[in-house]
């Protein structure tokens, strides 16, 4: 059976926006980055993702996601392909959806910059993360490696809240 | 021409699917929280590169997927360097491993990215790349520590950078494979970069107050060709286990 003609490019991509990332729930994957296009080729609906992590276990369930919300759609035909064109960045996520982590306690990622210096450690450059539940900026790096691939570990010194930031990369 | 593709594909995957498994053998074990996790992240990091890796060569061998490289090949078709598949020793060991192999993985992607002649390889090293360099800063950071900290632990990393040594100089052996990568844009002359890589790892062992193993020693050769140790054997009965004994096996 063919993709119902009717279904455009738009609809597939608000579609996506109902399949939310199993890691951070308050974000779909379409504002984590994660989709990068969707294509409409011989009637079959083509979603291009890239994954944020190379190692990041829910890359596979954020595929079968999408896939059941198409099939949940009513679309037969389609493909999900991983892409590796473009590295995924941090960058690409929208100020709506970092708003939406610091809501949701998570300190959300800055804008990159260039690395140059990345073998000098995190401790000294110093970097000043905000707290998301007190804004303090007397916070300190406690990992920087925490639950996720995405998250290091933070201290507020203030409200003594331990908290996740998310990772610019 | 693809052949020499796959080759490179692979060489660099099995380094990093057999690294990985090593590292993530600590999972649970690590000396602390913080680092349990740091160890489990790179795991993960390492074994994602080799699945986008093996997933690439899958596509252009016409196998099914990457699991066919990872779970159904046996130690001699295994192409990494055996540094890799030393058992995990104790976290001195598993650190300097780290840092040394970190350290050429930032050297040579940082060259192959510049002339590598295929997109979907050069997409994938740039994502890997990133991720290189906090691994690279994760283990340099641990060797100073270490090295420069109490009595026990100088004494351990140097006897882990001591035992590692000979094994070291695989990481710049050259072959026939490597010559026909090179000539078609797939590979970089990995002997250009080992001065840097020289002074990299010199300069960390001299800040760490350590002492830089002697390069004129005897160094092991001939995993890329299947030469490998006892150890990758034993790696792969456990890693390879489920899958061959249940091949159908699936996550309900």
């Amino acid at each position: 059976m063919k993709t119902d003609p009717i279904t455009s490019k738009e609809e597939i991509w608000s579609y996506l926006e109902g399949v939310i990332d199993p890691e951070i729930p308050v974000l779909n994957v379409v504002e984590m980055g994660i989709v990068r296009n969707v294509e409409i080729e011989d009637d079959q609906v083509i979603v291009k993702i890239t994954p944020t992590y190379s190692g990041c276990p829910a890359m596979n369930a954020i595929e079968l996601e999408i896939k059941k919300k198409l099939r949940e759609k009513g679309i037969e035909s389609f493909r999900v392909v991983t892409d590796f064109k473009e590295s995924w960045t941090t960058d690409w996520m929208t100020d709506h959806a970092k708003n939406k982590l610091r809501e949701y306690g998570i300190a959300p990622p800055e804008k990159t910059e260039p690395d140059d210096n990345f073998l000098t450690s995190l401790k000294e450059t110093q970097k000043i993360v905000p707290c998301p539940y007190c804004n303090s900026l007397e916070t300190n790096l406690r990992s920087e490696f925490g639950s996720t691939a995405c998250k290091s570990l933070y201290y507020c010194n203030e409200c003594h809240q331990p908290f996740e930031h998310f990772k610019c990369i | 021409r693809q052949d020499a593709l796959t080759e490179v594909l692979l060489r660099l995957a099995d380094d990093r699917l057999i690294h990985g498994h090593r590292l993530s053998e600590w999972t649970g074990h690590g000396p602390e929280l913080e680092e349990d996790l740091a160890l489990a992240n790179v795991a993960l990091d390492m074994i994602g590169h080799a699945a986008s890796l093996y997933s690439y060569a899958a596509e252009l061998e016409g196998k099914e997927d990457e699991d066919f490289y990872a779970y159904f090949r046996d130690d001699i078709e295994f192409k990494n360097i055996a540094m890799v598949e030393l058992p995990r020793g104790d976290f001195a060991f598993t650190i300097a491993r780290q840092f040394l192999f970190s350290a050429f993985s930032y050297h040579l992607y940082k060259y192959l990215i510049e002339i590598v002649d295929d997109e979907q390889l050069k997409g994938m090293l740039q994502k890997h790349f990133k991720e290189i360099k906090y691994h690279l800063r994760h283990s340099r950071e641990w060797v100073l520590r270490l090295g420069d900290g109490t009595e026990e632990s100088h004494l351990r990393i140097q006897n882990a950078f001591d035992e590692i040594w000979m094994y070291t100089g695989e990481m710049f052996d050259q072959d026939e494979t490597d010559r026909a990568a090179i000539k078609h844009h797939f590979f970089v002359d990995v002997s250009s970069f080992k001065k840097e890589w020289d002074k990299l790892v010199s300069e960390t062992l001299e800040e760490a107050t350590l002492t830089v193993p002697d390069d004129d020693q005897y160094m092991y050769s001939g995993s890329r060709q299947g030469r490998h140790t006892e150890h990758l054997g034993h790696l792969l009965a456990q890693m390879q286990f489920l899958r061959r004994s249940y091949p159908d096996a699936e996550w309900k």
